[in-house]
């Protein structure tokens, strides 16, 4: 079982994300304007395919390059609070990736760990407050877990992406405090958060494309 | 919705070109949607704001000699994005540094403080003040803190003024945030904005009704209370602020912002009781300024900010200033 992950395989996931960000953009809308201003979807949208647009021009480069570019595009066309949060992500997972064109998966959870704390450290949300770190930290923890436990880095991603899942779904009950939906006191609980959701979406296209993307 | 636009998408850009046409002083990017003043700033400190657009004049109004070297402007609503304001910081920076002037919401708050890294990392000096002066969040449900609204203003005019006497960054920055201590805001709406690309009104508001503490983007303020009085809704305004913050025994500069869609005879009227209060209560309105300035679109409805200052800032106030918008002494 290959335990390194490509850049062509990263490429895949980003690939993914965007696809699956277009495929369920109405949702995440819907989602925002329950608790938003409705924008969550269309920003997403504008910013992954920014991204495709990016990778499609260049195929060459190192995991810090590659995650830097990401960041870069996403900071500067998803726009608002969420730009920042997904920017941030990439980036510190840039900064904290080999100048090479490959992931082991110790590499890649210190990336994901540092990819959070940046989220973490720009938002100053914590789990519980109803945002993307609902879905991110439970997400990390649950890889590193995995990995520690010896298990494979399909596997670990997996159990990763399903723990993201769980945490999306565990914000619909809470009452936001940070962001946009925290202005709503508690209107804001009965509904999933649309950060969570994408958040959620990000690991899935990572479980999913690992399982193509390997060697 | 009957709005004098082409269409919303091309509101922005078609805006900035207006900015560019009517103000030959200014220097408009349009790809970075900046304004920037074309003033000398040789040696010295530079000021940056920005936000969503739809608060005009703020900022891009606030552009020139004696007050911002640049302002950029985000969509309708929502904040400039990193690498918009680090073009803007990178453009103004003359070694001297840069102060970024910030309001309080996420979006802002997250953008600026990430341009400040990118900028730190080539070496600029940056520099960053938070502006979060408005009173009615106090005891509504917001957990993202007060909002940011007129005190934004005077900050710009009086650290402008410090900055183009060839303050150090470090001593603009502290009379900065003395400002942003000192200021407090509280307004209200009689009706709701209109985004364009939203095209209908973004809350409801009966007409015997007024949304007292409302917010620059229409959120909700402290209640919805019945149609006021322009005597009661200024002594409503002055009880909120001063409850706040003691302003007793220091001078104070008065800003009374329409919110787009007020005529400036209600603004007036409004600004009679305000004064006539502050008497009442001994504080010494030292400076005011009345009209449109810090807006929401086409709502109806005003906000009043008071800073307290002292001789020192009252001295930048009444410096030279050369912007759309505000223009004395120069």
């Amino acid at each position: 079982m290959p335990e390194t992950l490509t850049i062509n395989a990263l490429q895949q996931w980003l690939h993914r994300f965007a696809s699956e960000i277009t495929r369920q953009a109405d949702w995440l809308t819907e989602l925002d304007s329950a608790i938003g201003d409705a924008d969550h979807g269309t920003n997403m949208v504008r910013g992954t395919a920014a991204v495709v647009t990016k990778l499609d021009g260049r195929m060459t480069g190192t995991v810090q390059e590659l995650l830097k570019a990401v960041g870069m595009t996403m900071v500067s066309t998803v726009g608002g609070a969420s730009g920042s949060l997904y920017g941030t992500f990439f980036i510190e997972m840039a900064r904290n990736s080999p100048a090479d064109v490959r992931l082991n998966g110790s590499e890649l959870e210190n990336a994901l760990h540092a990819g959070v704390n940046g989220v973490i450290a720009r938002g100053h949300a914590t789990v519980g407050d109803k945002t993307m770190i609902d879905a991110l930290e439970p997400a990390v923890t649950a890889l590193s877990r995995s990995l520690a436990d010896g298990r494979q880095l399909q596997c670990s991603i997996a159990a990763a992406a399903a723990a993201a899942t769980t945490g999306r779904d565990s914000t619909k009950p809470l009452v936001a405090r940070k962001g946009r939906a925290s202005y709503l006191g508690e209107r804001s609980a009965g509904h999933i958060d649309p950060g969570a959701a994408s958040a959620a979406i990000l690991l899935a296209a990572l479980a999913a494309s690992i399982g193509e993307g390997t060697a | 919705m009957k709005k004098l636009i082409n269409s919303p998408q091309t509101l922005l850009a078609d805006a900035l070109r207006g900015v560019a046409a009517a103000h030959g002083q200014l220097s408009v990017d349009f790809e970075n949607r900046i304004v920037f003043s074309t003033a000398p700033r040789e040696g010295r400190v530079a000021l940056v704001s920005g936000g969503g657009s739809g608060h005009e004049p703020l900022h891009s109004g606030l552009v020139g000699a004696g007050m911002l070297d640049a302002a950029c402007a985000g969509e309708i609503f929502t904040s400039p994005t990193p690498d918009q304001i680090l073009a803007a910081a990178t453009r103004v920076n003359t070694g001297a540094g840069v102060l970024f002037v910030v309001k309080n919401y996420t979006g802002d708050l997250l953008n600026f403080e990430m341009a400040a890294e990118l900028a730190r990392e080539q070496g600029i000096d940056v520099a960053s003040v938070v502006v979060a002066d408005d009173v009615a969040v106090e005891d509504s449900t917001w957990t993202a803190g007060r909002r940011g609204v007129g005190t934004t203003l005077i900050m710009e005019k009086v650290a402008g003024a410090a900055a183009a006497r060839g303050w150090s960054l470090e001593k603009v920055h502290a009379l900065a945030k003395r400002i942003a201590d000192a200021g407090r805001s509280m307004g209200a709406a009689l009706t709701s904005c209109t985004v364009p690309a939203v095209g209908k009104p973004s809350f409801d508001l009966p007409e015997d009704e007024m949304e007292l503490g409302v917010g620059i983007h229409g959120e909700p303020g402290r209640k919805r209370v019945p149609m006021m009085s322009a005597a009661e809704l200024s002594h409503a305004f002055v009880e909120s602020i001063t409850t706040d913050y003691d302003f007793s025994g220091k001078p104070v500069i008065a800003l009374l912002t329409g919110l787009g869609g007020t005529p400036l005879i209600e603004l007036y009227a409004m600004f009679a009781e305000v004064s006539d209060r502050l008497n009442e209560l001994n504080i010494t309105m030292a400076r005011s300024l009345v009209g449109n300035y810090v807006t929401s679109l086409d709502m109806r409805g005003c906000s009043l900010t008071l800073v307290a200052a002292d001789n020192e800032i009252l001295d930048l106030w009444d410096a030279p200033v050369n912007t759309p918008a505000l223009r004395w002494n120069d």
